[in-house]
Order: C-alpha cells, then sequence, then structure tokens
C-alpha cells in the first residue's frame, strides 16, 4: 500500500470502436478497479465504523427526509405520496411562515451570523495582541459562554429578563426611570426577538473564534516586515492585505460554524418564552415551525419539507462564502 | 517532598512569566488590555450569575431589588435537587448516572470512530476517498437537529428506543471531529510512516505507534468536542426515550426550567442542575485550552 497522497492516476484505455473489446476494456477496468479497491481493503476496514453510523443517522435521516418531504404522511397511516403538494403550500398558504418564520429567520440570521462572525474576528485579533501568558485567560472568557451548550444557560436569561420587578433588566430600568413599569420581556413580541438575537450573540464565539484565533496567531511574523518594507503603514493595512488572505481557510471554516449554528438555533426562542409557538410568533424561526408541524401538529410530510429548505438554505449559504474565501484554481 | 518544590518553582516561574510580560506592555496594549477586561467581564457576567444563583438560600431568590451576589451562601439548592422528584418519583442521580454513562460511551466511540476514519482518508490514496471526504465535508454544513423526523424513524426501526443505545449511536458521527484530525494528520510526513513500513510496521501499528502519539494535540480537541456534544445533548432524550428512567441530565433541567419564565419557585434548583452541567465543561477546557488552540490551527478548510 502506498502513502502518498496522491490518488494513483487511472489508466486511460483508448476508446475503440469495437463494441466488444469496449466492453472488454470496461470489464477489466473494473476487475483493476476491484484489484486495486482490494488492495486497500484495510483503509476501509479503518473507515468502516464511522462510516456505518454516519450513514445510519445522518446520511439515511436526510434522504428520507427528501422522500418524506413529498409525502403527506401523519405518523399513523403509511406516507401517502403529494408530490410538490409540500412546498407548494409552504411557499403560497402557509401565512405564518411566509409572513412571521421568514422575515423572523431573515433578521435573526443577519445579526447573529455576520456581526458574531465579524466581533469574533474582531475579538480574536484583539486578543491575539496580547502577551501569550494573558492571552489565553482572554480567549476562555470569549470562549466559555459557548461552553454552556445553550441549555445550561437558561435559567439565567430567565431571571434576567423576567417580567416583575425582581427581574434584573427590570429592576436596573425601574431603578434608573428608564421604565415606569415591569415589562414582561420574554413574553412580549416586540422585546423576544431582540433578546433572541443578544443571548445567540454572547454564546456564538465557539469554535469558529477558536479557528480564528489561531489561524491569526499563526500566520508568519516576517509576513509583517516584509509588508512593511513593501509599504504597509497602518494595522488596518495588515489586517486586510496580510492576515485575513493567510488565514482564509480559517476564516472559511468559521464561517460555515457560524452560518450552521445561526440556522439550526431556534430552541432559544422557545426557552426564553416557555411556549411553542412564541407569543405572536414573534420569535418563530425554523427550527420552532419544524417542530411546531412535526410533533404538535404532526404533519411529518410538511415538517420534512421544511426542514429540507432549510438545508438546501444552508448549503447554498455556505456555497457562497465558499466562493468568496475558499480555495482557488490557482492556489 | 522534591515534587512539591518543583510545583512551587513551576509557580514562581510562572508567577514571573506573568509579572515580566505585564512590565513590557506598551500603552496601546494596556489599553486593549483594559478594554478587552471590561468585555470579557460582561461576557463572564451571566456564567459567574449562576454560580451565585445556585448558592442563594430561598429568601435572596425573591429579593428586591435582586442582588447579582450571594450574600449567604447554602447548599440548599443542591440537597433539594437532590431530594426534588419529578412525576416518576425518580431521583436526579438516576438522570445523572444516565448522563455519565451517555457521555462516556459517545465521547470513547466518536473519538475511536473519528481517528479510525480520519487516518485513511489523510494518507490512504485509496478509491472512492475524495467522495467519502466531500461529503463528509458537506454534512458539516448539516445541522442533525432539523432532520429530527427522520432520525426518530431509524432509530424507532432499529429498535434501540428507550437503550443508551438511542443516546450513544445517533450522536456518534461527529464529522466536524473527522475533519479536524484529517486536517491535522495531513501535517505529518508521509516520509515518517515509509519509514516505518520499510521497517516492517504493519498498518494497525503505524496507526497507534505513529500517528496517534503525534496528533494527541487534536486528539485532545476532538475529545473536548464530543464531551460538549454528549454531556449537553438532551435532543435524544426528547425524541427517542418515552421512559423517564432513561432521559439524562441535560432534559431533566430544561423541564425544570421550562415555564420558569414567570415563576421562580425552582430557579435556586434550576440553577444548582446547570451548574453541574456547566461546571465538567469548564474544567475540561481549562484543562486543555492550548492543545485546542494547537489543533484549531490547522482548522482551515483547504
Amino acid at each position: 500500500m502506498s502513502l502518498s497522497n496522491d490518488a494513483t492516476p487511472v489508466v486511460q484505455q483508448p476508446i475503440t470502436a469495437s463494441g466488444a473489446k469496449l466492453k472488454g476494456n470496461l470489464s477489466r477496468k473494473l476487475k483493476d478497479k476491484m484489484r486495486e479497491m482490494w488492495k486497500f481493503r484495510l483503509s476501509y476496514l479503518f473507515i468502516a465504523p464511522f462510516l456505518i453510523v454516519f450513514s445510519l443517522f445522518i446520511i439515511i435521516p436526510v434522504l428520507t427526509g427528501v422522500a418524506l418531504s413529498f409525502t403527506y404522511f401523519n405518523s399513523i397511516e403509511f406516507p401517502k405520496w403529494a408530490g410538490w403538494m409540500n412546498y407548494q403550500n409552504l411557499f403560497s398558504q402557509d401565512v405564518i411562515f411566509l409572513k412571521h418564520v421568514i422575515p423572523n429567520s431573515f433578521k435573526f440570521a443577519l445579526f447573529v451570523g455576520p456581526i458574531g462572525y465579524v466581533l469574533s474576528f474582531v475579538l480574536a485579533w484583539l486578543i491575539a495582541q496580547l502577551p501569550s501568558t494573558i492571552r489565553v485567560w482572554y480567549a476562555l472568557a470569549m470562549y466559555a459562554p459557548s461552553l454552556t451548550g445553550g441549555i445550561a444557560m437558561v435559567v439565567v436569561w430567565q431571571v434576567m429578563f423576567t417580567g416583575d420587578r425582581t427581574g434584573y433588566i427590570n429592576s436596573f430600568l425601574l431603578k434608573w426611570g428608564f421604565i415606569d413599569q415591569p415589562v414582561l420581556l420574554t413574553i412580549d413580541k416586540e422585546y423576544l426577538l431582540g433578546i433572541m438575537i443578544i443571548v445567540s450573540i454572547w454564546s456564538s464565539m465557539g469554535l469558529g473564534f477558536l479557528a480564528i484565533l489561531a489561524g491569526i496567531l499563526n500566520v508568519d511574523r516576517t509576513l509583517y516586515e516584509a509588508g512593511r518594507i513593501d509599504g504597509i503603514s497602518s494595522r488596518l493595512q495588515e489586517i486586510w492585505y496580510i492576515t485575513i488572505p493567510m488565514m482564509k481557510p480559517q476564516m472559511l471554516f468559521a464561517a460555515v460554524m457560524a452560518i450552521v449554528g445561526t440556522l439550526k438555533s431556534g430552541g432559544i426562542g422557545t426557552q426564553l418564552s416557555g411556549m411553542n409557538p412564541t407569543p405572536d410568533y414573534s420569535g418563530q424561526l425554523f427550527m420552532n415551525h419544524i417542530e411546531d408541524f412535526g410533533f404538535t401538529r404532526l404533519e411529518l410530510g410538511y415538517a420534512s419539507a421544511i426542514s429540507i429548505v432549510l438545508l438546501i438554505l444552508t448549503i447554498l449559504l455556505s456555497r457562497f462564502l465558499w466562493m468568496l474565501l475558499g480555495p482557488k484554481e490557482d492556489e | 517532598m522534591t515534587w512539591l518544590h518543583r510545583i512551587r518553582r513551576s509557580m514562581a516561574s510562572s508567577w514571573s512569566m506573568y509579572r515580566s510580560d505585564f512590565r513590557s506592555l506598551d500603552k496601546t496594549q494596556i489599553l486593549l488590555l483594559f478594554l478587552l477586561t471590561v468585555l470579557a467581564m460582561f461576557m463572564l457576567l451571566p456564567l459567574v450569575f449562576i454560580f451565585n444563583h445556585a448558592f442563594k438560600p430561598l429568601h435572596e431568590l425573591f429579593l428586591f431589588p435582586p442582588t447579582f451576589f450571594v450574600q449567604q451562601a447554602t447548599m440548599q439548592n443542591f440537597t433539594d435537587l437532590l431530594h426534588a422528584t419529578q412525576d416518576t418519583f425518580l431521583p436526579v442521580t438516576r438522570f445523572i448516572f444516565n448522563s455519565i454513562m451517555v457521555t462516556l460511551l459517545s465521547t470513547v466511540g466518536m473519538v475511536i470512530f473519528g481517528a479510525l476514519c480520519a487516518y485513511p482518508l489523510s494518507k490512504h490514496p485509496f478509491p472512492g476517498r475524495k467522495i467519502v471526504f466531500g461529503v463528509i465535508l458537506l454534512s458539516i454544513m448539516i445541522a442533525v437537529e432539523t432532520m429530527g423526523i427522520p432520525r426518530y424513524i431509524v432509530v424507532k426501526s432499529l429498535g434501540i428506543m428507550n437503550t443508551y443505545w438511542g443516546h450513544v449511536l445517533p450522536i456518534l458521527a461527529l464529522p466536524v471531529g473527522v475533519f479536524l484530525l484529517k486536517q491535522f494528520m495531513d501535517q505529518v510526513p508521509n516520509e515518517l510512516l515509509e519509514a516505518a513500513k520499510l521497517d516492517g510496521a504493519s498498518e494497525w501499528q503505524i496507526f497507534m505507534r505513529i500517528m496517534i502519539p503525534i496528533v494527541t494535540p487534536a486528539m485532545a480537541t476532538i475529545t473536548i468536542l464530543s464531551f460538549q456534544t454528549a454531556w449537553t445533548n438532551s435532543e435524544t432524550s426528547a425524541l427517542f426515550m418515552q421512559d423517564d428512567a432513561m432521559k439524562t441530565l441535560p432534559f431533566y433541567v430544561e423541564s425544570l426550567t421550562s415555564n420558569l419564565a414567570n415563576t421562580v419557585a425552582r430557579q435556586g434548583v434550576a440553577a444548582a442542575a446547570s451548574l453541574i452541567i456547566f461546571v465538567p465543561n469548564l474544567m475540561i477546557f481549562l484543562l486543555s485550552q492550548r492543545k485546542v488552540i494547537q489543533t484549531m490551527a490547522h482548522s482551515g478548510i483547504k
């Protein structure tokens, strides 16, 4: 077994007019392939355990989801074929989806995604400017919120935003005279989405943030000196012309993490307000809508269609960033 | 008593390191330090809060104006948590036990499966390698949370509802883990592996004796990641476990905190339980943060 990184080139057989020969070639090619695969049987053995659970719990569910999205399925009867019906309904009939879920998700994603991402970069860059012994503690302080995984912190947010005067935010606002009466922050449709955004940004400095930090620290110091000789005068120029181009791969990784993290969130609204659907659908995101239809109304086919739309959205967005930050042909 | 001396000496040296680092700061760095300190305090506020809240006695929880720091620390909330029973009369220790079991099993599984898969992906040019890696990369962009319904169908048809398998197997595949390990393994020179091969080492020996020791930092990172995923996971409890005795701690906390919005009754208990979820996460990260940063340097998508 060779250990080279390059794939073994497949021998190109000249295509001849004779069908029999072509067939022979094909079967020989197949045989060669089989022989090569047999040669690597150990490699397949290595990846087998992961691939089995991966297929069972990621690939098959995704494919099943795609199939279910074309059916009417109420979890009791066998799924009935429905064609594009679910998708048609989603984009033409579902008032909640069109009036609340899409605008909410858009607003939520716009704030949490890009702002969280830029904030990660700025913070990581600032932290990278500190001496290494001190740096670690600041990195930890920024990363720690994401360790909570959301769930553990629900109690904090609920107490902070409690609707009566014992809530910290309410008590603070009352004390300084901003409001006369306590506000039911998490139940009020005016505030719920805003609170969700703040909480999500707070806990968004996760793996992506660490990747960016590591990427910045990894940039070759001599490049900055070379840049200075070539006429780079300010720190901002340094960031734009040296730091970011040098750490594009990490930026891309962080961006993908940000997109996935943003689009899959939704639980936070339910947890804050204590109900799904959220009050007046003010905090309704994709995930809440999926859960609402999937587990409350038991319209599993329809819920699957929503999750497929979300899935395609995630992949499209990631692809778009890939085009911006990904490796170019000539690199 | 040499070890005591050694600890004392290392503490002294690291202290002097801190001191010299602080002395060498220039003006902008001091300003920066101030700025970041304010920000860090802001970020840590909720965490400090939960530590305080968990130790507050009942009357302090209801205090007006509300206090941030605990005045008379008490373990009352933790004992309440231990005695608290749900409708099913299950003690919280049952959920903690379930969580520990599930976390142990799945962390070990995720790390082993991930490393086994990353090695050939990085070093063996087997047919189909590009496709496999491409699919794994694509799956990083998929949030499995959105696939709850089909996953439920798969778990049900495998007949692993209400078993530990139902907790462990669905989260065992961690595409991000494989990706990070593979990127890290790419840095290991091929010559090293070739040399071992010439010396007659088998694939398994190369993997265990050379690859794994070199990629320890990445392994540590994956361990943390797996631990976090498993320890804070409440999805499998919610979807695949009807039997309350099989549910885990994060799910229990979620049920404690749901509809807490305008009641204060179980606040202290919920805070205590949240603390139990958070602290192990923090400890594990503290122990291995250097290795994590080292790994993340290779995290780029190339």
